[in-house]
């Protein structure tokens, strides 16, 4: 049976889930994606994984929703205050999920899964830590080649040619 | 531990759930990278729990590299955002359908 941390923060994760995507507002929607970023790093403590929910934090919390904000405030007033979305299609969705989550949910709670309990010790994360040096070191590699190539290529995108070209006129 | 593995994939359904609604009736594109990260988060909740309860220490280490692909994916996204609007004036996918400068 679950415990009371636990109700708590689902009530808050998939309700910061459901804000973030209905909310007039786009910075408020995104302050509830932080919200519901931040239950889920609780989720990661309650299931013993410290070093998870930290990077949790620090990389969704404290980067990518800083990021999103950011995005957010470069577009115009009366976007951010629009709800863009299809009428017609919203009932289609909102039975979609529905149908979505009853069944994955009664697949679930009908397989084995339910019977899966442990009494052993949490994973170590000096383990973590000697994975990522040991047996995954040539994806911990590709990972870093791969954060960079990206990083590079948003800043690539973004950039301005037009503004270049005047600065270089000047 | 009074938990139980079958409580965190419901959630994690949950979530996968909220998420598909995202994608699927939003037009607006941030509101729809708001619910990928949803879905990822989901992913990603998923696998720590099936890893504490094995236990392996592979579910933490997977999550991990997931949360910093996903950093990368948001970083792209958001400069395609920028990219879009700049090109349209609009965040409206529906305006986005002749990708040509």
């Amino acid at each position: 049976m679950a415990d009371i941390a636990f109700l708590a923060l689902s009530v808050i994760t998939i309700g910061a889930a459901i804000a973030a995507l209905e909310m007039r507002s786009l910075i408020y929607g995104s302050i509830a994606l932080m919200g519901s970023l931040g239950g889920i790093a609780g989720f990661f403590l309650l299931l013993d994984a410290p070093f998870v929910a930290l990077f949790q934090l620090a990389v969704y919390v404290g980067s990518i929703a800083v990021l999103i904000l950011f995005t957010v405030m470069l577009v115009k007033r009366e976007l951010i205050f629009k709800k863009i979305e299809d009428k017609r299609r919203k009932f289609a969705g909102i039975g979609l999920m529905l149908v979505l989550m009853v069944a994955l949910g009664a697949i679930f709670i009908d397989s084995g899964i339910k019977t899966i309990t442990t009494d052993e010790p949490p994973v170590d994360f000096r383990d973590i830590g000697a994975d990522f040096v040991t047996y995954y070191w040539p994806a911990l590699i590709l990972m870093g080649l791969i954060l960079a190539g990206t990083v590079t290529g948003a800043l690539v995108l973004a950039r301005r040619v037009d503004v270049e070209d005047e600065q270089r006129a000047n | 531990m009074s938990n139980e593995l079958i409580d965190f994939t419901l959630v994690s359904v949950a979530l996968l759930g909220i998420g598909i609604y995202g994608l699927a009736v939003k037009r607006n594109f941030i509101r729809m990278l708001f619910a990928i990260e949803i879905i990822i988060n989901a992913a990603n909740l998923n696998l720590v729990a099936f890893g504490r309860f094995l236990p392996h220490s592979g579910g933490q280490t997977l999550a991990l590299f997931s949360i910093a692909i996903a950093a990368a994916e948001v970083a792209v996204g958001l400069s395609l955002i920028i990219v879009a609007y700049r090109m349209y004036q609009n965040i409206d996918i529906a305006d986005f359908r002749s990708l040509k400068g």
